[in-house]
């Protein structure tokens, strides 16, 4: 993956930057050790690393501001951070960027029960948001993977999405109002406990921008009072085919699922030899979640237990109790954990038309067969995001790049099904070259027209999202 | 009148316009101030491009009247999430609404509080900027982050940032039935605390309205919706939650629960009375105390956060109000009053040179629904 190389100007005033930096931030909050800097190297895409300039750990909407203010002044890009669980290589630097960590701005701001919304720090991470309200029996619904670990900046910048989307939408859908800085410095309230924008969405083209528009600091978040029950049933199938029909049959029924969560094969074995969740052994396996009040529960059930009969299942499994339901989801949660124990994998993001479900896994299975590394299918099949996890082996020379063609080739496929590169995790550095699959030049065109009004100079996180060739004169203009 | 039939020969009016035009769906909405210009209307670009019930996907031409939407979604037992609200009672307009100008306004209904704003479930649009030029974002699957969301941008731009051709829209299920809750005789502090207790709850409440009616006795209203036995459920559940603000009276003819909530939806209490109407978004809990500085008829909806106001003629309400978290759009009003007074809220300086600024990309040559988002008024 191509990155612009580092402008000499900004790397021979290296010091003066750190200076500059230090004189407006407590001194443990610049980072500019060869050593310490490594930890920010890179992000979650770890194939790709370069350590950045200097790091900065600001503590205030304030200190922000300033550090903007001088990156502004000096032409030094700049990457923001929430906390490097990106898949996508958002938060990859360039040796010429100051990396924004977000990381010291964890603190919960304003908890309103009666409006339903809290505000916090975006460092915060999306676990803990829901952390600091469970006791009132609230959540914060957007629940991607990484929740122990990513804050709410990240969720922000990539628009996270997670398993229980069908219902309750994605970040974008939860995200009332935010602080952001923009890069020359100046503060901008968005939003806020109110609904909807008075003029134009400028807060829905912030979220899911990947960091380019401005650096998010604080966050007004809806908070959802939590469902008096919740049950998973699990349902194992024959084939591929007969499990994407009764996705497709139980979501034209009327119900409304919480989750639908889609697991193959190899997937399956992998997961249940590593987390022993007592799965059967079988092609396909849905696990459907539904809530509310027991008689409500059931009734959903019984509609979708009725569905799944239809298609004879080779299992099918209600939770008696927490801990069935803990069991059922277990193999899930582990799933890229336990592909981790047994291969290095690539894990793609694309999103197609639930209709769409069984022709996509028999091409991926050809295409696996072709290049001759084997794909895991584990995704959220109601909302047709799919997780295919392709294995490689980092040591085998020349494989990470068969890994990536064969990534781009499943992505083209997701996009002629008349789906998309990614559903939630982001197009960083790891999509940016795809971009042009999916959308045309003027398409694009269109997006980078946001960034020139929101960032002029075109440094903030100025290398990801879109191909370099598309970018190139707007990045050189700047410096 | 150019009606262009075609994408294509939408894009070359665009292309070929020297001067400004008012874009035009059905016309149902005209919404603040005229806008001066030859009209450009979307009508004839019609049809449902796909519908796939099984993924809850919908994509259609922007001049699609909303009305045959409804009626091939309804076939399938699915619905928009956002229920569109009606203008045409409280602006005295006729015509056909179209599901093209139901995105340009971000037009919702009380469900909003709990399904989402037309801008949340819209997944796709294409649409002609002013110089002319085809562009798509977005696309027909519910999960989408590849690049930015300009999809989100369209919805509510009111036409000034480009012409809408199709538009692609997540569904819900329909559901099975509704019920409504009705409280009498709260003020409006009570009302709100009220609707704010079951908005909390965990019956997920679809509608959280209450009309004050000076004078008279006011009504404060919740609906539930969703498969009979659990509507009949969360009812009693949510009488529990409320018994300490007066007697619940339940309703449970779900035609005339419709009905109801159709009327809230779209205002009905304010069509044909004399007045101008605005529109205030706010904080739920400001909402008794900015409803107390109003000397007008006050309704709310969405828990308290939305404010349909009918006051005296030309009165800048904005001035009443002060500082408050939210805004107040101008929504009906004498052409002389939308002369002096803004239609949208002004915004702070940074984010109004933000929106002229996309204003001024999108549009280099000023021609869409020119003025119509202004908020600084031309010198006197």
């Amino acid at each position: 993956m191509e990155m612009p190389k580092p402008n000499p100007a900004i790397l021979a005033k290296r010091t003066r930057i750190i200076s500059r930096l230090r004189d407006v931030l407590p001194h443990d909050a610049v980072i500019d050790d060869p050593h310490e800097t490594r930890a920010y190297e890179c992000d979650a895409l770890t194939a790709y690393r370069c350590p950045p300039l200097a790091a900065v750990l600001p503590q205030s909407t304030a200190e922000v501001s300033e550090v903007l203010r001088i990156c502004h002044e000096e032409g030094v890009p700049v990457v923001p951070r929430g906390s490097g669980t990106s898949l996508a290589g958002g938060a990859l630097p360039t040796a010429d960027s100051v990396i924004l960590g977000v990381a010291r701005l964890t603190q919960v701001l304003e908890t309103d029960y009666d409006n339903r919304f809290i505000r916090v720090q975006t460092g915060r991470t999306n676990l803990s948001v829901t952390g600091a309200v469970e006791a009132n029996d609230f959540f914060y619904a957007p629940d991607p993977s990484s929740q122990l670990a990513c804050a709410i900046a990240g969720n922000i910048g990539m628009n996270s999405g997670g398993a229980h989307c069908l219902k309750y939408g994605v970040t974008t859908n939860n995200l009332l109002g935010v602080t952001m800085v923009m890069m020359d410095g100046t503060v901008v309230e968005i939003g806020g406990a109110h609904l909807d924008a008075g003029g134009l969405d400028l807060l829905g083209v912030i979220c899911g921008s990947e960091g380019q528009l401005g650096v998010v600091t604080e966050a007004t978040l809806r908070i959802l009072r939590k469902p008096e029950g919740a049950r998973p049933v699990l349902m194992g199938f024959d084939s591929n085919e007969v499990a994407g029909e009764c996705v497709s049959d139980i979501i034209k029924a009327g119900v409304l699922p919480v989750a639908i969560e889609f697991m193959d094969r190899p997937c399956i074995e992998a997961t249940e030899a590593f987390a022993k969740a007592g799965y059967p052994m079988c092609e396909a396996l849905l696990i459907v979640e539904v809530e509310g009040s027991e008689a409500e529960i059931r009734e959903q059930l019984d509609v979708i237990l009725d569905i799944a009969k239809r298609h004879n299942p080779v299992e099918l499994r209600e939770a008696a109790d927490a801990d069935q339901a803990a069991r059922i989801w277990l193999g899930r949660k582990s799933a890229f954990g336990a592909m981790g124990q047994i291969n290095d994998y690539m894990c793609l993001d694309g999103t197609i038309p639930v209709s769409s479900l069984p022709y996509v896994l028999r091409r991926i299975g050809e295409m696996s067969k072709e290049y001759g590394l084997g794909v895991a299918n584990v995704f959220h099949a109601g909302d047709g995001n799919m997780h295919p996890l392709i294995l490689f082996d980092a040591n085998k020379p020349g494989d990470l790049e068969l890994c990536e063609a064969f990534g781009a080739d499943i992505l083209k496929l997701c996009v002629e099904v008349g789906g998309c590169l990614t559903g939630e995790h982001g197009v960083g550095i790891e999509k940016r070259d795809l971009m042009l699959t999916q959308y045309t030049p003027t398409d694009l065109e269109a997006q980078l027209w946001v960034k020139d009004v929101f960032d002029p100079k075109w440094l903030l996180n100025p290398a990801k999202v879109f191909p370099l060739s598309v970018t190139e004169t707007r990045r050189d203009h700047a410096a | 009148m150019l009606q262009p039939k075609s994408e294509a020969e939408l894009a070359d009016c665009l292309a070929a316009a020297k001067h400004p035009m008012a874009i035009r769906g059905g016309g149902t909405r005209p919404i603040g101030r005229a806008v001066a210009g030859e009209v450009l209307s979307t009508a004839a670009l019609k049809g449902i491009t796909l519908y796939e019930p099984g993924a809850l996907t919908l994509v259609a031409q922007a001049g699609t009247p909303l009305a045959e939407i409804e009626a091939v979604l309804h076939a399938e037992n699915q619905r928009l999430p956002f229920e569109p609200m009606d203008h045409r009672a409280l602006l005295g307009t006729d015509g056909t609404p179209t599901i093209g100008g139901v995105v340009a306004g971000n037009v919702s209904g009380p469900r909003r509080i709990q399904a989402g704003a037309a801008r949340d479930s819209l997944i796709g649009v294409r649409f002609v900027d002013g110089s002319g030029t085809v562009i798509k974002n977005g696309g027909r699957v519910m999960k989408n982050v590849t690049g930015y969301d300009l999809v989100k941008l369209m919805a509510g731009s009111y036409g000034t940032l480009g012409v809408l051709s199709e538009v692609s829209f997540k569904l819900l299920p329909e559901v099975e039935t509704c019920a409504c809750l009705i409280l009498e005789g709260l003020s409006d502090q009570s009302a709100v605390a009220a609707l704010s207790r079951a908005l909390a709850s965990p019956y997920e409440v679809t509608g959280a309205a209450h009309a004050a009616n000076r004078g008279g006795r006011s009504r404060t209203m919740l609906r539930l919706e969703g498969f009979a036995k659990s509507v009949a459920y969360r009812t009693d559940a949510l009488r529990g939650v409320l018994a300490e603000f007066r007697a619940v009276e339940v309703i449970s003819d779900p035609d005339l629960v419709r009905q109801m909530w159709k009327d809230q939806r779209d205002v009905t209490a304010f069509a044909g009375q004399t007045g101008d109407v605005w529109r205030i978004s706010c904080k739920p809990s400001d909402g008794p105390a900015i409803g107390a500085k109003i000397k007008g008829e006050v309704i709310y909806d969405w828990g308290g956060g939305l404010i349909w106001v009918l006051v005296g003629e030309g009165h800048d309400l904005r001035k009443t109000l002060g500082a408050f978290g939210g805004h107040a759009t101008l929504i009906r009003a004498s052409e002389a009053t939308h002369a002096r007074i803004p239609t949208f809220h002004p915004e702070p300086a940074p984010l109004a040179a933000l929106s002229d600024g996309l204003r001024r990309k999108f549009d280099p040559k000023g021609i869409l629904n020119t003025g119509l988002m202004a908020t600084a008024m031309p010198a006197a």
